[in-house]
């Protein structure tokens, strides 16, 4: 059968199981569009290409599929820029089609006319442009393939405007020929072994779960099993939390940069560290030389290249999270010796403990205010019973978000933690909601982000998306603030937020509902309101202007130097 | 530590764009570089010479392994291999220096591929250490301009075969 190329893309997505597509029409596209039109397919019309990026985004971290997007050619092109780096940064799987001026006028500097493949290459995990539209099918199909295999990434599709005109048969292949793909799934069972061994003889051992934990399917539920099982303490990145459960016993908190006193020091101390998942980043390890120092590392990554990439590892496992840890488990079940495993990490677990109930997390909230935004996040956490899908936004409300909502299950928490992209959280949030149209999904803002893609409010209304938005407003770009007041002796250059608007006006300009709270005694029900909304709210929570988020580790300092700051030792 | 690593990739346009990218997008430094088809149309071959230490070396090779178009990524430092490089030197050739120009021209195994009333162009072929001993003592003369292509080689043994799988 003979289709267009327009046509090509519109049953490659449907074979694909593709039901919902987030973009922006316009003359470069406007052919697809035109198939769009009478397909099933659902469409999302946003407001800013980076929102619709950002919103396949948050739908891809939240189901675990692929998510889609669609924009024109050149400036269409160009804001999506953000949103696919943020994706390649966190390793989520997209694909992203953008139209393009018709092949002979590439390189003409034709109307709105731009190389986005160029653009693209190095924040893409791979990218096309197509110049044949008998290529078409194929190179949709490598493109889903490529995105959600191994380690997941986004891809782009530059779909020159003759190619969706041209007619060519349609054939969905079956199959993707790519001689120089072929992901590791299967861990080494030598390597396991080995691994094994020295967990078996382990004094101290850590868990160091991440991201990769969360996009393995499977993967957390082998994770808790083996920690309960073996009485092994667990800490997560930031990208891990909800790999497990942050209510758990054997849980240390996050580590790193903003991680709890409990994880930073049994990071610090450990005499075998079971890294799975996760990619030793700068905000994780702190000052490389002392990360860790007594520590043998065994290394679980799909990723070769993220393996011994910062720091050096004994034990490297190239494999799929669940594979390897479930591997991991028989061969921990059969260690020669008949190990009493809760007695072999009594003092140890003792020792973490301690640390626990030396410094906890903690804040003060004075009853007559102001109000302070854990507070908040902790409210949030309570009256939601912690079965929110939670967005955030970037800065301290991020890692109050992160330290105080105790996310349980893998796919709760979206945040930006590689690229750390303000004005991401909100249309995360709105790709969550369009997938999971019953579930509650709320986005932990700040007042500079939220001003980011604060136009995707319209998409929110328009599409029924009743997202939550919590703004912790303390009138500064607060994260920036924070350094400043500690590193740079209080000289708020620039991050003063004077002329903010009044959000609650915003909300209600745009047709969504705006609540606010100035006292704490008002959170609680303006939260309940809320959600009792079925709609898109802002809640605009007026908090502590110098609020700072502790612990902290200076950039560049080992992890166990950390400014526990105005945190009340309990 | 120099190292000449040979990739196999698919024959297809912005390939190369991708290995260099790489390359200044991860701080990593190109020596030189050669690209042409092989026997199979579909797919070419590049050599490229990079230096770093062992760990940058291990990342290079993880990294190029990553992209999608690369087939195969082998280290000739680690193997037994064979190197070689060209140069073409353009040469001022007055007429009291002919002779010593043949003369060393003869001793290092090139050839003079063109003639002209002022210049010769020479044609070099060897390993990098030749080629520099080369146009070292060509310096003494006047040297007009140099193309040299870069490393290409290959492996010696047949295990390591760079074949597409
Ligand atoms: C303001 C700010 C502050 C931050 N502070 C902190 C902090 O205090 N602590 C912290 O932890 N982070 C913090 N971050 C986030 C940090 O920048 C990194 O994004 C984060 O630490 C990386 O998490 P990860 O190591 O789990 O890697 P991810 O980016 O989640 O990478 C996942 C890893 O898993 C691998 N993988 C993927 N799929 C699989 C699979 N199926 N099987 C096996 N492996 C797989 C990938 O190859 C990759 O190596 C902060 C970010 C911001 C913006
Ligand atoms: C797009 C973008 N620009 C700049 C930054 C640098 N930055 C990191 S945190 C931050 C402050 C964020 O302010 P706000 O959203 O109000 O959150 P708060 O830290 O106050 O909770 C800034 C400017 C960034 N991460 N992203």
């Amino acid at each position: 059968m003979k289709l267009t190329g327009a046509q090509i893309v519109i049953e490659s997505l449907l074979k694909e199981k593709v039901d919902v597509v987030f973009g922006l029409p316009g003359g470069a596209i406007i052919d697809v569009y035109d198939m769009l039109y009478d397909s099933p397919i659902r469409h999302i019309l946003v407001r800013h290409e980076q929102g619709a990026v950002h919103m396949a985004d948050g739908y891809a971290r939240a189901t675990g599929k692929v998510g889609v997007a669609m924009v024109t050619s050149g400036p269409g092109a160009t804001n999506t820029v953000t949103g696919i780096a943020t994706a390649y940064m966190d390793s989520i799987p997209l694909v992203v089609i953008t139209g393009q001026v018709p092949t002979k006028l590439i390189g003409n500097d034709a109307f709105q006319e731009v190389d986005i493949v160029g653009i693209t290459r190095p924040c893409t995990k791979h990218n096309y442009l197509v110049k044949d539209v008998n290529e078409l099918a194929r190179i949709i199909k490598e493109a889903f393939h490529i995105a959600r295999t191994g380690r997941p990434g986004p891809v782009l599709i530059d779909l020159p405007k003759d190619i969706q005109q041209t007619k060519a048969d349609f054939v969905y292949p079956d199959e993707v020929k790519l001689p120089g793909y072929k992901p590791t799934y299967h861990a080494n069972l030598r390597q396991i072994k080995k691994a094994a061994q020295l967990l078996a003889r382990a004094k101290r051992p850590v868990i160091y779960a991440g991201g990769g934990v969360i996009y393995s399917q499977g993967a957390s539920e082998e994770l808790t099993k083996m920690a309960e099982s073996f009485y092994l303490p667990v800490t997560n990145t930031l990208m891990g939390l909800g790999s497990f459960p942050g209510n758990h016993p054997l849980w240390l908190g996050m580590l790193g940069m903003h991680g709890t006193y409990t994880a930073n020091m049994a990071i610090s101390c450990c005499d075998v560290m079971l890294a799975v998942g996760a990619r030793f980043d700068d905000r994780v390890t702190g000052k490389l030389d002392e990360f860790a120092p007594e520590a043998k590392i065994i290394h679980i990554d799909i990723d070769p290249s993220s393996i011994s990439k910062n720091v050096r590892v004994d034990v490297p496992i190239v494999g799929d999270c669940y594979d390897a840890l479930k591997k991991l488990f028989k061969a921990l079940q059969n260690t020669e010796e008949n190990i009493d495993w809760k007695e072999k990490h009594h003092e140890w677990l003792t020792q973490i403990e301690e640390w626990s109930r030396e410094h906890a997390l903690a804040y003060e909230q004075p009853p007559d205010g102001p109000i302070k935004p854990q507070f908040v996040v902790e409210k949030l956490y309570e009256l939601t019973g912690g079965e929110a899908i939670v967005a955030t936004e970037v800065g301290q409300n991020q890692m109050w978000a992160a330290q105080y909502y105790k996310f349980k299950r893998p796919r709760t928490l979206l945040t930006s933690g590689g690229l750390g992209t303000m004005g991401y959280g909100f249309p995360a949030a709105i790709g969550a909601q369009v997938a999971f149209p019953n579930k509650l999904v709320l986005d932990i803002a700040g007042d500079g982000s939220i001003q980011m893609n604060i136009q995707e409010l319209a998409t929110a209304v328009g599409n029924r998306l009743p997202v939550k938005v919590a703004i912790l407003n303390n009138g500064y770009l607060g994260m920036v603030r924070q350094w400043q007041q500690l590193f740079y002796h209080r000289r708020y250059s620039q991050t003063s937020l004077e002329y903010s608007p009044d959000f609650v006006k915003v909300a209600e300009a745009y047709g969504a509902v705006g609540l606010r709270a100035t006292k704490p005694q008002e959170v609680e029900d303006v939260i309940k309101k809320a959600l009792s909304i079925n709609a898109p709210v802002f809640m605009d929570f007026i908090i502590e202007p110098e609020e700072n988020v502790y612990p902290m580790v200076p950039a560049g300092a080992p992890i166990t130097k950390m400014l526990l700051g105005g945190t009340v030792l309990v | 530590m120099r190292h000449t690593l040979s990739l196999l990739v698919e024959n297809q346009p912005g390939v190369l764009s991708r290995v260099t990218g790489l390359f200044s997008g991860r701080g990593f430094n190109i020596e030189s570089l050669c690209v042409a088809e092989t026997i199979d149309p579909q797919v070419s071959r590049i050599t490229l010479v990079t230096r770093g230490d062992e760990q940058i070396i291990e990342q290079i090779k993880k990294q190029l392994n990553k992209l999608i178009n690369v087939i195969k990524v082998v280290d000739l430092s680690e193997i037994e291999s064979v190197e070689r490089e060209m140069a073409l030197i353009k040469i001022k050739a007055t007429a009291e220096h002919r002779a010593e120009i043949l003369r060393m021209v003869d001793i290092f195994r090139g050839k003079v591929v063109d003639v002209s009333p002022l210049y010769y162009t020479i044609e070099i072929t060897g390993d990098a250490k030749k080629l520099e001993a080369f146009i070292e003592l060509m310096k003494n003369f006047s040297i007009k301009e140099i193309a040299r292509t870069g490393t290409v080689a290959l492996p010696r043994s047949k295990k390591t075969e760079l074949r597409r799988n």
